[in-house]
């Protein structure tokens, strides 16, 4: 993928994190290289985005937060038939607990801090998707 | 010329500050996110980062004082920081916080409190720098744009 096909791409993302600070964060790591993107404060809303006919072709989330959490919003959102590439970003050391949280349907997962070849992969992970569906 | 030797003193500043182990790299991949369409992104990055840090310390400091501490909030809360301290690059920080995880986990009030005051000495220690390279920024911004 040259670095002109990372940037004009035409993909949304949502980052789903409590904290203010991460968001503004992952939204500008994102917007970088070129993704359109949006936040949600928790697992509730990211859910109410979709029940409301939003859709993503990424999802950064986070796992702790409050009123519904990552592993809960993103086991709703499979079930409801999202088929968005949905990325966990936690400060979670144990593997027992990252285990778990991918077990709830993720399709990978990253430990904070979030880094400019975590986003590079994740954008040729869903270049690889696009050209497998089409 | 004025300009040069203040950002020589950023400069230094900066490399002190990795050199102490008080910023690690992801403050890097901080400051490249900054471009001429987010002058301010550094700066707005800092300050909603101690609102979080400062708003968590204070909560820490109040389970830690009760009577009957609870741990598992107590853990949710420097989780948080944990967090928020890798993703500036506050290394001193985050690591102060691994060791407030480790003292909940074993109970060890004791160790708790030294962890805690770690926690808040390496805050501060970490704000009053990001402080003054946040000052030295803007006086170069001042000067470069009267130019």
């Amino acid at each position: 993928m040259s670095d002109e096909d990372i940037v004009n791409n035409n993909l949304t993302a949502l980052v789903v994190d409590d904290s203010p600070m991460i968001r503004k964060l992952h939204e500008m790591h994102l917007k970088k290289f070129g993704l359109k993107v949006q936040v949600a404060e928790n697992g509730k809303n990211a859910v109410d985005l979709f029940r409301c006919g939003a859709s993503f072709n990424l999802i950064l989330m986070d796992k702790e937060m409050p009123i519904m959490d990552g592993a809960e919003a993103t086991k709703e959102l499979r079930i409801m038939g999202v088929t968005s590439m949905i990325v966990g970003v936690t400060s979670l050391d144990s593997i027992f607990e990252r285990q778990a949280f991918m077990e709830a349907g993720l399709d990978h997962c990253f430990t904070k801090p979030l880094t400019s070849e975590n986003i590079i992969f994740l954008l040729q992970e869903l270049n690889n998707k696009n050209n497998e569906e089409n | 010329m004025a300009i040069a030797a203040l950002k020589t003193q950023r400069r230094n500043l900066v490399q002190s500050m990795f050199d102490e182990g008080v910023l690690d790299n992801q403050f890097n991949q901080l400051q490249d996110l900054q471009d001429s369409s987010n002058p301010n992104f550094v700066e707005e990055v800092i300050s909603l980062f101690c609102n979080d840090a400062e708003r968590i310390i204070t909560e820490l400091n109040r389970y830690l004082n009760d009577q009957n501490v609870e741990f598992s909030k107590l853990d949710s809360y420097v989780h948080q920081l944990k967090g928020s301290s890798s993703s500036i690059g506050a290394y001193r920080l985050k690591l102060a916080c691994v060791n407030l995880r480790q003292a909940s986990e074993e109970r060890n009030m004791e160790e708790c409190a030294g962890a805690f005051n770690s926690i808040r000495r390496e805050y501060y220690v970490v704000r009053s720098k990001l402080q003054v390279l946040i000052q030295l920024e803007r006086h170069i911004v001042n000067l470069e744009n009267q130019q």
